[in-house]
């Protein structure tokens, strides 16, 4: 399943952050963030509920760059 | 002297600031966000406390020593400095950290917070120059508002040029108008569109005539009439009259919505070169932060043990510290995907879709392009091309033509039909015979009239005069007389001839045509276009046989295009490095298969998209270049003790600024 959120980032390399922190977060496939229209695009491994899933993406997001926001 | 330039150069900031906060800012159409403005305050403030700070002569603080104690100045005066260092600075420290907590260490936060408390430290110890660490991190922040400010505004701009979005669907409810959301109408619910709306959902009008201006979608600018009957299509924007429209189609499913989602998604497929910076700029900040750690530890060592110098820590240090601050690779990581993004949106503007930075970046590299012939450099309708050898008038010949085949629903038919321009009168036509293979004999207004092909001609015992030309010929026999013949053939579009000039002057090297047409025919159009290689008689799956056997004649980074209209060549399509659909207009098939879709059918437009893809990439490289070629000169001289902090923060945010700057310059494509 795929889904697609709007963030707020400021810079590019800290877009870039969030995308790795993101594919890293367990439960996550594939993830992709769009630092020029501010979205990112998260394809969730089969079964996973994304509620879930999202939270930890956010904490993790939050983790490598402080002032991000993932509007769930 | 540095101290004039910074004091001048703070004085310029604080007016920009002002400039910005209260008159650019304050604007209905301002696009700041309030963290923006929040952080412009901040600068605005503390630059101007910093100048008032920089004013005030170090006398006044050396007569408070004697006024009150020993070093009282000294204090008051690094207090006075901390205090706006923290003003400017402190969510940088504090980002710095919270990544130091999460193990985050190599960011540009903490590169910038160790420099610039380096640097602070190291004025303390002299009792002087603070002003060096509050300067880097005001000017660190002065290019982070800008980028933010720069980017946030092209991006608006950007979305704004691809807003063919409509925002509501008329419908007609107890008499009413009624505004609903275009998401909430049916398939088959009529639809009302007044003259200055977008049209929101794809349809077939049923009432009304009107003008559209279809710009928006196609980048022509040539107005398109429709009236009843016609098929409409979502994004266009109605100009003179009311239309009522029977929609065919969902509103997700409908052409805006689908070219607004692969615009959308465009950038999100990376290219090579943004794969290449985001991979960069994950090796580049820690090893800039290692090599600075070198720096300011192995020369003292090497000086103090192996030549018996001193250690001169200082020095090293502060080499070091300008070292981390060059090390910011923000400039890249921004200036790529910008450059892609607005390259693309300038395309869309321009009515060619790119469905990602990829395809842009494989399309700058084409140098063999694959045409199909026909819809792609044919307008792929038959049409009555030439009369020859006639004796009456081309309009009475054409006249008899259509009426003696006026009850066949062969496709020559149709195209004398449109020839002629008037609806045949069937009652002036009787006995109609038709001769399956050869063609028609008939009595127009009494008078014995024969179409049809060179054996129909032997069959009636009619000596002809056979064509040169290619397509398809009906030779005409009034009364039994021959009466020349007419030429129906596929016509070369008004531009193609022009187009394949451009692209050859756009750098493509090779130019192929594939078609299923015959020989004759096909060699026929290739000359009059210029172009290198035909290959005719070719079934479907020859196609793609011919495709991959030019794939493989491809050399290194010379990439192929195929060019086709979209129809039954979706596996050419997907097999050419890169395909491109035209006249895509409604036509949901081409937008799927295709990497690029061009909206209209104008040949000129893969010219087009060609140069913007090139003009894009060249700027793409021109920011790698300039961007990694600045920071290592920097590097060396600030290695070697040339550049000093100041130098090495004008050099990342004045190079951010020009990368951002040259990345827009993707937008402006319209005069390529």
């Amino acid at each position: 399943m795929k889904k697609t959120y709007k963030i707020e980032v400021d810079c590019a390399n800290c877009a870039n952050k969030m995308e790795q922190a993101a594919q890293k977060t367990t439960g996550v496939q594939n993830a992709t963030v769009n630092f020029m229209t501010q979205k990112m695009t998260v394809e969730f491994d089969e079964g996973q509920e994304p509620k879930a899933v999202m939270q930890d993406v956010l904490k993790a997001c939050k983790k490598v760059e402080p002032d991000c926001e993932i509007y769930l | 002297m540095q101290e004039i330039i910074i004091d001048v150069l703070l004085a310029a900031v604080v007016l920009t600031a002002l400039v910005f906060r209260f008159y650019v800012g304050t604007r209905p159409d301002s696009s700041m966000t309030k963290k923006q403005r929040v952080m412009l305050e901040r600068i605005l403030a503390s630059s101007a406390v910093l100048l008032v700070l920089q004013l005030i002569p170090v006398t006044l603080f050396a007569r408070l020593d004697e006024a009150l104690f020993p070093s009282a100045g000294r204090w008051l005066r690094f207090a006075l400095y901390l205090a706006d260092y923290f003003l400017i600075g402190y969510d940088i420290l504090r980002k710095a950290w919270k990544g130091i907590l999460n193990r985050q260490v190599f960011d540009e936060n903490f590169l910038m917070a160790v420099a610039t408390v380096g640097a602070m430290a190291l004025a303390i110890y002299e009792n002087g120059d603070y002003l060096e660490a509050i300067a880097v991190m005001l000017f660190y922040q002065i290019g982070e508002w800008f980028q933010s400010y720069a980017v946030g505004k092209s991006r608006r701009s950007i979305s704004d040029l691809m807003d063919i979005r409509p925002d509501y669907a008329n419908i007609v409810q107890d008499g009413e108008l009624e505004q609903v959301d275009p998401d909430e109408v049916e398939i088959g619910t009529v639809i009302v569109v007044q003259p200055g709306e977008k049209v929101p959902i794809d349809g077939i009008v049923v009432e009304g005539r009107s003008s559209l201006n279809t710009s928006a979608l196609t980048g022509e600018s040539l107005p398109r009439e429709v009236q009843e009957g016609d098929e409409i299509i979502s994004g266009c924007i109605n100009q003179t009259g009311l239309l009522k429209i029977r929609t065919t189609k969902e509103f997700g499913e409908s052409t805006v919505s689908k070219i607004l989602d692969l615009v959308e998604n465009a950038s999100s497929r990376k290219s090579k070169s943004e794969d290449f910076i985001s991979k960069f700029a994950r090796i580049y900040t820690p090893a800039v932060c290692y090599s600075a750690l070198a720096l300011a530890v192995l020369p003292p060592l090497v000086r103090m043990l192996a030549m018996d110098l001193s250690a001169d820590w200082g020095t090293w240090v502060y080499r070091a510290l300008t070292f981390l601050v060059i090390s910011c690779p923000c400039a890249l990581v921004i200036s790529i995907p910008l450059s892609f993004f607005a390259g693309i949106g300038g395309a869309s503007r321009e009515g060619v879709l790119v469905k990602g930075s990829n395809y842009l970046e494989i399309l700058s590299q084409t140098k063999t392009l694959v045409f199909d012939k026909t819809g792609t450099l044919t307008q792929g309708v038959f049409e009555v091309n030439g009369i020859h050898h006639s004796d009456l008038d081309d309009a009475k010949l054409i006249e008899y033509a259509a009426l003696a085949e006026s009850a066949s629903s062969h496709p020559i038919s149709k195209s004398l039909q449109r020839a002629y321009g008037k609806k045949p009168d069937r009652s002036r036509v009787s006995d109609i015979q038709e001769i399956s293979g050869r063609g028609i004999i008939a009595k127009v207004d009494g008078i014995e009239v024969a179409a049809g092909n060179d054996k129909l001609m032997e069959q009636l015992g009619i000596s002809y005069i056979p064509c040169h030309h290619a397509g398809t010929i009906i030779h005409m026999a009034i009364r039994g007389a021959y009466a020349g013949h007419i030429l129906i053939s596929d016509i070369v579009k008004p531009n193609a001839k022009k187009a394949i000039a451009s692209l050859k002057a756009a750098g493509v090297e090779k130019t192929v045509m594939l078609t299923g047409d015959a020989k004759k025919v096909a060699d026929q159009v290739a000359e009059e276009l210029a172009i290198d290689t035909v290959y005719s008689e070719l079934l479907p799956a020859d196609k793609v046989s011919k495709v991959e056997e030019l794939l493989q004649q491809e050399t290194g980074k010379a990439k192929l295009a195929f060019v086709g209209d979209g129809i039954n060549d979706a596996p050419v399509l997907s097999r050419a490095d890169i395909g491109i659909a035209m006249g895509a207009m409604g036509s949901d098939a081409a937008i799927e298969a295709a990497d690029i879709v061009l909206m209209d059918d104008d040949p000129m437009k893969i010219a087009k998209a060609i140069k913007i893809s090139r003009k894009c990439l060249r700027i793409v490289y021109q920011n790698i270049v300039m961007a990694i070629g600045v920071k290592a000169a920097c590097l060396i001289l600030g290695a070697v003790g040339i550049a000093n902090m100041y130098l090495a923060i004008f050099a990342d945010v004045g190079v951010m600024i020009i990368a951002v700057l040259n990345a827009i310059r993707c937008l402006s494509v319209k005069n390529l």
